[in-house]
């Protein structure tokens, strides 16, 4: 019995692990986001040499993110406002919300299809991704 | 005269004198000739500068506008407070239904002194309790570049206050306690000239201290927590501490002040949010001199612990 409950409770850690729930879920992909947006603003800022692969693969990584955000229903289901930042804006305007999810995609896309070749044009792309970060941003996060 | 008769009448003349007091403290009071002479002559090129300093968009551009259409200041955006409803007028060159007939003059009393062409009360949602420290040269060059914007056509709706709020004599009063040039922050004398720089910008068209401070019972800014944040006055939640210590910004470097202001990325590659996304997007145009400066002055004031 003993040996029973401690495999449930094993196995309840692992679920905890596996699936931490909408909250954590959203929170990490936009951690993920801020840490690619630091590995490209360094170069971006001259603290390290531009290196155009290295730019790619963030802005890959960016983009498979990006991809993750678009299940707006699975991230940001009704009633996990919580005491997060998320605006309770996200939930009465559920459609303008997803359309700035899939315009932060489209720009994600469009800074991949044209990769940048140098420090001019990865400020460039920076600049048009920070754009829908803050757009969205502006309405559908509340600063705690 | 019966003591009861005696009584009445000088309850009566208290009152009067009462109202009389209060009509005169509350009269708008106007610009002085020696500074309207100097709103002459403005130069619509350097008023540019002035225009996203002072963030005349933020408000008085039609809600969500975009690239030029930001110049259209036909206004209607709602500030929701506890106050009520504020609704940011019409201010483009419009001759009836914006300010295209006001005189330099009128501009300037509007700005420095919080009085319309008619000799009202202008709320103080309109910051001119900041844009008071401003060089009246610079509002005259203000009203210049505003001159150069597009005319629309188009009332915006009027404020929905609840009493007594809907009283504009009322902010008279308030005007006496709250209303003044000085500066927030006292300098050191041997302050380098770039933080006096950034002092004028942030204190004075910036109006940074409207939502950065947080504000006393009669709404006035509590100067004692200048920049140390505030709950949001207009929306939910909190604006951030901005002052130099462990619960502001201590952490940025000039430079990433001047980065943040410039991009809008936090040092951590976080992104502006909320209302701070316009005013970025303000600052963003404004020359790099003028961002350190900004840097330079939010590096050098006071840091308190924060103000909500």
């Amino acid at each position: 019995m003993r040996r029973f409950l401690l495999s449930l409770s094993t196995l309840a850690i692992i679920a905890g692990v596996a699936h931490a729930g909408p909250v954590e879920d959203r929170e990490a992909l936009m951690k993920e986001r801020g840490r690619l947006m630091g590995e490209l603003g360094k170069m971006a800022k001259g603290e390290v040499a531009f290196d155009a692969a290295a730019t790619l693969a963030a802005l890959q990584t960016l983009q498979a993110n990006a991809e993750k955000g678009l299940d707006v229903d699975g991230l940001w289901p009704a009633g996990s406002q919580g005491d997060t930042e998320a605006s309770p804006k996200i939930w009465e305007d559920n459609a303008g919300f997803k359309a700035e999810s899939e315009k932060y995609k489209s720009v994600v896309d469009a800074a991949v299809a044209s990769a940048p070749a140098d420090v001019a044009g990865l400020q460039a792309a920076m600049g048009s991704m920070g754009q829908e970060c803050a757009a969205c941003h502006q309405t559908y996060r509340v600063k705690k | 005269m019966s003591a009861a008769r005696k009584l009445g009448l000088s309850v009566l003349l208290a009152g009067l004198a009462g109202a009389a007091a209060f009509w005169f403290l509350t009269e708008p009071k106007r610009l002085e000739p020696e500074t309207v002479a100097l709103l002459a002559n403005g130069d619509a090129a350097r008023g540019e500068r002035m225009f996203w300093a002072a963030g005349c968009a933020s408000c008085h551009a039609r809600p969500k506008a975009e690239g030029d259409a930001r110049l259209e200041l036909a206004g209607g955006m709602e500030l929701k407070t506890p106050f009520g409803t504020f609704v940011p007028p019409n201010i483009s060159s419009d001759p009836q239904d914006g300010i295209g007939s006001w005189s330099a003059e009128d501009f300037g009393n509007a700005m420095l002194r919080g009085v319309s062409p008619d000799g009202q009360h202008f709320y103080p949602a309109f910051p001119y309790a900041s844009y008071i420290r401003m060089d009246p040269s610079d509002v005259g060059d203000l009203y210049a570049f505003m001159k150069t914007l597009p005319a629309v056509q188009g009332k915006a709706a009027e404020n929905q206050l609840s009493f007594p709020f809907n009283m504009r004599r009322g902010i008279g009063l308030w005007k006496l306690m709250f209303l003044s040039p000085e500066p927030a922050v006292a300098l050191p004398a041997d302050a380098p000239e770039q933080v006096r720089a950034g002092q004028y910008l942030v204190e004075g068209p910036g109006h940074c201290g409207e939502c950065h401070t947080p504000r006393n019972v009669f709404g006035g800014s509590d100067k004692s927590l200048w920049l140390a944040g505030a709950k949001a006055a207009e929306g939910e939640g909190n604006v951030p501490n901005i002052t130099p210590g462990d619960d502001g910004i201590g952490s940025w470097s000039a430079s990433d002040i001047v980065a943040y202001l410039e991009t809008g990325f936090t040092p951590d590659y976080d992104s502006v949010g909320g209302s701070m996304v316009e005013v970025q997007r303000n600052m963003a145009q404004l020359p790099a001199a003028d961002r350190e400066a900004i840097a330079a002055y939010l590096k050098a004031i006071p840091a308190h612990p924060k103000g909500y």
